[in-house]
């Protein structure tokens, strides 16, 4: 395949972006999600 | 396991098949084209991420409307969740496009209007992303990102149309582009399966982008809670 390097660049920069993307806000909806249940608690006491 | 927990793995299932088979189909189905050969096959995920990101500025601006005149802040989560999605996937035009460039015209960039309207689209909503850093009172954030997300859409059809009104490095349009111009169906199909599959991997981003600014907002109203209850005072014990 001719400029596979090209193709192959192309289509790791996609995925790059949607698994760096996607693992960020899971991380920080994971961080948020544990600071709701957190308050949560507070408000029950 | 709740409905909306089951339609969603489903979701993920099909996101996940459908990007299996258009990698197939990318590469192994769409034919060959004439002039570029293989280094063309980043057509599909290239114009696809254009697509789905045109899609997101629209729900950017169709949210902000929505906000400004029903004032509920689920409109305002789907705004900010559309705009950091259709931010990733302008990334990837700006990035793909260039290494499909180099190897066809010789160079990485040019400022031609189709390429620059794009770098501004992303600065545009990068803009965007920065405003509501910036704002701190919510409803204010709110209502001024709402009006920005809805003028800054202007530039989405710019961008569609500079091709067609200006002369431009970037190929003229394959689609709707007048005599001569065309794409083989069997590329049109294998586009319009892997836009089809990058939408399912789009809605599965927006949808967590959105549960994440829902669930700021409520982190936002308890905390707003727990201070009141703190600062109020104590009620007086009867004697």
């Amino acid at each position: 395949m001719k400029n596979f390097e090209s193709i192959f660049a192309a289509y790791l920069v996609f995925w790059a972006i949607v698994f760096v993307y996607s693992f960020t806000v899971s991380r920080r909806l994971a961080r948020t999600e544990q600071d709701l249940e957190s308050l949560k608690q507070q408000l029950r006491k | 396991m709740t409905p909306n927990r089951i339609l969603w793995l489903v979701v993920k299932l099909a996101a996940a098949a459908a990007m299996a088979a258009a990698g197939y189909a990318i590469f192994f189905i769409a034919p060959d084209e004439q002039t570029m050969h293989d280094i063309q096959r980043i057509f599909y995920i290239h114009v696809a991420s254009a697509w789905t990101a045109g899609v997101a500025f629209l729900i950017v601006a169709l949210a902000g409307v929505l906000y400004l005149v029903k004032r509920q802040p689920r409109f305002d989560w789907l705004g900010i969740a559309a705009a950091e999605t259709g931010v990733a996937f302008t990334s990837v035009v700006l990035i793909t496009g260039p290494i499909w460039a180099k190897p066809i015209w010789g160079i990485w960039w040019t400022w031609d209007a189709r390429l620059t309207l794009t770098f501004v689209l992303w600065l545009m909503y990068i803009a965007y992303l920065l405003l509501r850093s910036l704002i701190e009172d919510p409803q204010r954030r709110s209502v001024l990102c709402a009006v920005y997300g809805i003028f800054a859409f202007a530039d989405v059809p710019l961008v569609y149309m500079s091709i067609r009104w200006w002369r431009t490095q970037h190929p003229q349009p394959v689609i709707g582009g007048g005599q001569g111009s065309g794409l083989d169906p069997t590329m049109w199909k294998v586009l319009l399966f892997t836009w089809a599959a990058v939408s399912l991997l789009f809605a599965l981003m927006i949808r967590q982008r959105y549960r994440l600014e829902s669930a700021r907002y409520q982190t936002e109203v308890l905390r707003q809670e727990l201070e009141d209850r703190k600062e109020a005072p104590a009620a007086p014990s009867r004697a």
